[in-house]
């Protein structure tokens, strides 16, 4: 029951610390750069004139891309560390007690508080199941997802035999074809865009109508209740 | 006799100097990334090493792989080649027809088990015991397994054998599968493209027979020294990519001054061939230098990945063909109306109901942490 309130009484709880809150906003700033240099990659901007020699556009676009995909990458490795040597609610991100009857209570029970059909939403210290449930498939796995397909096509640059080809070419035969590849790591921008904008919007409003702190919560740590009944 | 005469000795026969048979094994060498060390290894080898037997068998195919072939640049390239191999058996372009002919494929798999090239064009359908492709009254499946079981290793020739091409392309009715996908116990070299570059396949050939090994393969079994990068990584318009100069439309300013063919669908970053080195015709030209972009001919089901002149190109998903781009606007537009909707009706239902919906207690905010460690509410 980690995802539950203790029955000890607290108004405030030290959740996400130092290094934890460190990794989400880097990668918050990793993933908007991504997102928006790849969608440029896709759709480059309108053409430049003049000599080739004048501009280097593109390449500092996909520079852009790069330098952020690879510290988003870091940061994934690190989180990864960081949910086995971090505190208790640091591991939710790998982990989603599907096992357990409460999750999937609890998880109808927030549908519901969204659908405005209940009055008063459930107290958690870590993530709220359907916002635990999002993490996980959005950023776990489709972080996973992004990491791989972009990799795979960094190694086409880099070559036969470079790490990264060693590493990840194999993701190109798997999924079909390079031009596979490039749709489906494409597919993946939208779909954590579109995430993001989920993310940003409820995060404010539970701020806002729940019964505990968020966005505080991100930049210091501490999650302060509003009331104490459980 | 076939098996006395050395390839030298064939090549003689047939007029050619010794010095273009020298100038012959160094481009070939220089063409396999190999050094010119092993130019010496070539010659030494094509004068003392008897031709080895080559069974080129056609299924469903078009013939532009031979077109190709018989086409490369170097005359000398063709008349050593087809010098080179005891090409024994080629229905398109052997003398030899009917029961004659068929005979020599029982000849050659008997006389030479286990040590024949066996080269595949087109590939073999499945689908009504393979109807869709008679050769000799046979479905030409037979043939191909017949001819496979004693060959020492098998070229397959073009997109077709090596991947399907148009003949597998959706919804794909004859079932055309590609050679690897029938024969399995063999060692097959892929030589994609639709056709593939003539020069590409005469060096396979004169590196398999000269140094009677296959030559370095890629994850996917093509030859890396031609397939290891992509047409995009030689482009000689790659500057024009990285700067961000880009034709917008056909016939506009930038594709009269030759700039990068990325937005017109070019698939040379996602093709795995050599044209943009080796280049067509003797090196004259190749589509993106002749203005319009690759279309991706060497790979993995090309026909099926969209239009050829998008770059962000459609995706199959479900019989459905959607577009990332599209989809994901419509699908962001749709959820920050939707966000915008459900902020407006939580604001509206909290205004209304207030100290019910989503605020704890009236006069109770996130700030009143001192108080609810104090005072017990019921």
């Amino acid at each position: 029951m980690s995802t539950a309130v203790p029955t000890v009484k607290r108004t405030a709880v030290y959740v996400y610390e130092a290094p934890l809150r460190a990794w989400h906003w880097i990668s918050a700033l990793s993933i908007t750069i991504l997102a928006v240099t790849g969608y440029l990659i896709g759709n480059p901007l309108p053409t430049l004139s003049g000599e080739a020699s004048d501009h280097y556009l593109m390449g500092y676009i996909r520079f852009a891309h790069f330098a952020a995909a690879y510290v988003f990458a870091v940061g994934f490795i690190f989180r990864l560390y960081w949910a086995m040597v971090g505190n208790r609610w640091s591991h939710q991100l790998f982990t989603l007690p599907v096992w357990r009857r409460s999750f999937w209570s609890e998880l109808w029970h927030e549908v519901r508080w969204y659908a405005f059909l209940e009055k008063e939403p459930r107290k958690y210290i870590g993530h709220n199941p359907l916002a635990h449930l999002f993490m996980v498939v959005i950023i776990t796995v489709g972080g996973i997802v992004m990491i791989f397909t972009g990799f795979a096509l960094y190694s086409e640059g880099a070559g036969l035999g470079s790490w990264q080809d060693r590493w990840f070419g194999w993701v190109i035969p798997f999924v079909g074809q390079s031009q596979d590849v490039r749709m489906w790591h494409h597919w993946g921008m939208w779909v954590i865009g579109i995430f993001v904008m989920l993310h940003v919007y409820t995060a404010i409003r539970e701020d806002i109508l729940s019964r505990q702190s968020l966005i505080s919560t991100m930049v210091s740590g501490w999650r302060m209740f509003k009331d104490d009944r459980p | 006799m076939p098996t006395t005469e050395t390839f030298y000795e064939v090549m003689r026969r047939q007029g050619i100097t010794r010095r273009s048979f020298l100038k012959f094994c160094s481009l070939t060498a220089t063409a396999l990334g190999l050094g010119p060390a092993a130019a010496d290894q070539l010659v030494q080898a094509m004068q003392t090493k008897p031709r080895l037997p080559v069974l080129w068998l056609h299924g469903l195919e078009c013939t532009c792989c031979s077109e190709s072939f018989i086409r490369s640049a170097h005359p000398l390239v063709k008349d050593v080649v087809l010098s080179m191999i005891s090409l024994d058996y080629d229905d398109t372009i052997m003398a030899a027809s009917g029961h004659q002919a068929e005979a020599i494929l029982t000849e050659i798999r008997a006389k030479y088990k286990g040590n024949y090239i066996l080269a595949v064009e087109g590939n073999a359908p499945l689908n009504q015991d393979g109807m869709s492709c008679f050769i000799a009254g046979r479905p030409f499946m037979e043939q191909l397994k017949e001819a496979a079981a004693d060959c020492k290793a098998i070229i397959s020739w073009g997109t077709c054998a090596s991947w399907g091409c148009v003949q597998a392309a959706h919804p794909n009715p004859t079932q055309a599968v590609p050679i690897h996908k029938v024969i399995h116990d063999k060692p097959i070299i892929k030589v994609p493209g639709c056709p593939p570059i003539a020069e590409v396949m005469t060096a396979v050939v004169a590196y398999l027979l000269t140094f009677e090994r296959i030559p370095e393969l890629d994850r996917q079994g093509r030859p890396k020294m031609f397939y290891g990068q992509r047409i995009h990584d030689k482009c000689y318009r790659r500057p024009h990519f990285d700067a961000g100069q880009f034709v917008e439309s056909w016939d506009d300013e930038g594709a009269r001054r030759g700039y990068c063919l990325y937005k017109m669908g070019c698939k040379g970053p996602t093709t795995y061939n050599a044209c943009s080195t080796v280049r067509w015709n003797d090196g004259v030209s190749f589509p993106i230098q002749s203005g319009h972009g690759c279309i991706g001919c060497s790979e993995d089901g090309f026909w099926d990945k969209g239009s050829f002149y998008d770059h962000v190109t459609e995706t199959r998903v479900f019989g459905v063909e959607l577009n990332a781009d599209r989809v994901g606007l419509a699908a962001a537009g749709t959820v920050g109306a939707a966000v915008a909707a459900h902020a407006v009706a939580s604001a509206v239902k909290r205004a209304r109901k207030p100290g019910e919906f989503g605020d704890s207690a009236p006069g109770e905010g996130s700030g009143d942490q001192a108080k609810n460690q104090t005072g017990e509410r019921s």
